[in-house]
């Protein structure tokens, strides 16, 4: 009898196409002590395997005939047996014997025996290799998370961190990426001469690689930006740098323009980007510029355009994970109701939520983001035509709030206490206590999911006619949207909710509330002036998103 | 302002059922709050009076649980008001329109009166 003390060699065949086939083991059982006996591979389209397949039982390798390559590999070896591995039908193996040291043959009791063996050992051996399947399954799909949070990270890390405060401008910004993070990305860029470069831009490709080109596109154009002054150029010189690292078949879409925040003046070049619209007086009206994608070819051209903002204007920069969003049967949002949006909508981050709340509506509830999703709005003051002057007597007093339930109690008492000698009317300051107090809450909940390691940072600044107070969270892109207005009417009819009233409560209580996200910083910012604005108590001009789930 | 989980008591004031609530009106408040219902509408009340005096804190979710025991209110035909809410949460009301379909007075007598006004 065989010694079952010999070297284990296993294989896992594939086919050349990488497609999984039943895995074989083929374990050879050396009969000399000691002896190696090397590994023999076999092809899948070797027709011993089929032959293994049907057979009854041990199999003399000496003496079969089969026009085989691992046949002749086997008998090279010095295998004398093989007794295949059997599961539901399913050669998962083979035991290869070599001579007995008794150098006798196999008599048929040592036969049954092996293939007793045989038929105890091919479960146990599809088992091993079912948990060995999970294992890498598992390991594969840890490995893919990781390249997600990865790209995230870079693509978070190479996002604004804060968007700049210009006198007489409100600068708004929304990125969310898709969840398998697509190569999304927007800058700001202040340049000499109090002017600002404002960049959006969207990689092909997702994941890491898209969020490396992105990074490596930003770093040129932020270098290119300062060197040169008219957007075109500074394309080209981008194009430049880029073509040659350029990984094949990707490419990048990108939009440039330089704001003059004192005149209103936008000058633009554009790289294959979706076209900007402008919000006017009489509706909207899309900014037109052509140009080829960045990174595709050397020589390229960049057509420059240029508008200026007027106060009361607003101009919109988006990706195409706006207008390309599908409803779930099959229609896309489209470059025609975003420009009715902008028309009908006011401007500023308010367009942003009123877009991000249609765009909701349209691919329904349950869906799955599919692309990356960017806006960045411009928005001029219409609060006469030069621009705010900032006040000179501002205060910040910043503090955190643990992320815990109840603690909004905390955040509001603090800034109440703050602004208490400013002379805000008691009811105005009960309605600022409630703003903050339901912002706080949002934030905690659906921003820092009540991590305790990631509080809520308030800032609260006074001025001589204002009191601002900002919520920072860490969700970032986190924060989803819920479409729907809350309506008494429908939430006692049961078609809606009994809750929902956050973000509704948010921005009837105070003058104005906005809404910005910059990298993994989720900022709602809330406005009171000491003084109840007199055409307008509870402005609605802008406002914040619409709530994400049932609490806001 | 007061604090704390909220309480209440149920009192009858001739057929109507009077629920005294004492405490926020949060997320914490769910419990208390469908107890009290079951308990004032136990013995079938002309109508269920909420009387806020002694409520403190009420948020976006204290809202939403004022708006669920409404549409039980509506769902059972049981009229409801409510009295004893500050400026600011009445202006809340007004806001969300609950006021719409809750009856608002300042006191528990013209709460009271007045369910049994409409009544008669």
């Amino acid at each position: 009898m065989t010694a079952l003390t010999g070297s284990l060699r296993r294989r896992l065949l594939r086919r050349s196409d990488g497609e999984d086939r039943p895995s074989v083991e083929t374990v050879d059982l050396s009969t000399t002590a000691g002896a190696d006996v090397a590994p023999v591979d076999i092809a899948p389209n070797d027709p011993l395997l089929a032959y293994l397949q049907s057979a009854s039982g041990a199999v003399d390798v000496t003496t079969l005939e089969l026009d085989s390559p691992a046949l002749v590999a086997l008998q090279e070896a010095g295998v004398k047996l093989a007794v295949p591995l059997v599961s539901q039908g399913e050669l998962i193996g083979v035991l290869n014997l070599g001579p007995r040291r008794s150098e006798q043959e196999y008599s048929s009791d040592d036969r049954k025996l092996l293939e007793n063996l045989a038929a105890q050992a091919a479960p146990a051996l599809r088992v091993g290799q079912l948990v060995r399947e999970q294992q890498a399954e598992a390991a594969t799909r840890q490995r893919f998370e990781q390249e997600l949070e990865v790209a995230r990270l870079i693509q978070q890390n190479f996002l604004p961190k804060q968007l700049p405060e210009l006198p007489g401008w409100q600068v708004s910004a929304y990125y969310r990426p898709a969840r398998e993070v697509g190569g999304d990305f927007y800058d700001v860029i202040p340049l000499p001469g109090d002017r600002v470069g404002f960049v959006i831009g969207d990689v092909t490709d997702k994941g890491v690689p898209a969020a490396l080109v992105m990074a490596a596109t930003r770093s040129v154009l932020r270098a290119s930006a300062q060197r040169l002054v008219e957007p075109g150029a500074v394309l080209e010189l981008v194009n430049e740098h880029l073509v040659p690292d350029m990984p094949e078949k990707m490419f990048v879409t990108c939009l440039y323009g330089v704001l003059e925040p004192e005149t209103g003046r936008f000058r633009f070049a554009n790289a294959g980007h979706d076209l900007p619209y402008v919000k006017t007086a009489d509706g909207s009206v899309e900014l037109r510029a052509r140009g080829m994608p960045l990174g595709l070819m050397t020589g390229m051209t960049y057509e420059e355009s240029e508008t200026v903002l007027a106060p009361g204007e607003s101009l919109l920069l988006h990706s195409d994970g706006v207008v390309e969003a599908h409803s779930p049967e099959g229609a896309m949002f489209g470059f025609p109701r975003l420009k009715e949006a902008v028309a009908a909508y006011p401007g500023g981050g308010e367009l942003i939520d009123r877009v991000l709340s249609d765009l909701h509506g349209h691919t329904g509830p349950d869906a799955d983001q599919e692309d990356d999703i960017t806006m960045m709005t411009l928005a001029r003051s219409d609060r006469g035509a030069g621009a705010v002057p900032i006040d000179p007597t501002a205060q910040l007093v910043e503090f955190e709030v643990p992320s815990a339930e109840g603690n909004e109690r905390l955040a509001l008492a603090r800034v109440s206490a703050i602004v208490a000698d400013l002379g805000l009317a008691p009811e105005r300051l009960r309605r600022l206590e409630t703003a903050v107090g339901e912002a706080t809450m949002n934030a905690m909940e659906h921003g820092n999911r009540y991590d305790p390691d990631l509080p809520v940072t308030v800032r609260v600044v006074t001025g001589h006619d204002r009191v601002t107070v900002q919520i920072v969270d860490q969700g970032g892109g986190l924060h989803e949207r819920e479409p729907i207005e809350p309506d008494i009417e429908a939430k006692l009819a049961g078609l809606q909710s009994p809750r929902g009233w956050g973000l509704f409560l948010i921005k009837n209580m105070v003058d104005a509330a906005d809404e910005t996200v910059d990298g993994r910083d989720h900022t709602v910012e809330l406005l009171m002036y000491l003084d109840e604005p007199p055409e307008s108590p509870r402005s609605t001009d802008t406002e914040t998103e619409e709530a994400d789930d049932d609490d806001r | 302002m007061t604090t704390g989980e909220l309480s209440s008591v149920v009192r009858r004031r001739g057929e109507v059922a009077v629920v005294d609530l004492v405490g926020d009106v949060n997320r914490g408040a769910e419990t208390a709050l469908a107890r009290a219902w079951e308990e004032a509408v136990r013995d079938e009340p002309a109508a269920v009076v909420l009387n806020f005096s002694e409520a403190g804190y009420i948020n976006s979710t204290g809202i939403a649980l004022i708006v669920g025991v409404l549409a039980r209110a509506r769902a059972e035909g049981i009229p409801l008001r409510a009295y004893g809410l500050t400026q600011h949460y009445q202006e809340i009301f007004e806001i969300t329109r609950l006021a719409d379909y809750l009856a608002i007075t300042t006191d528990e007598d013209s709460a009271v009166g007045g369910a049994e006004r409409s009544k008669a």
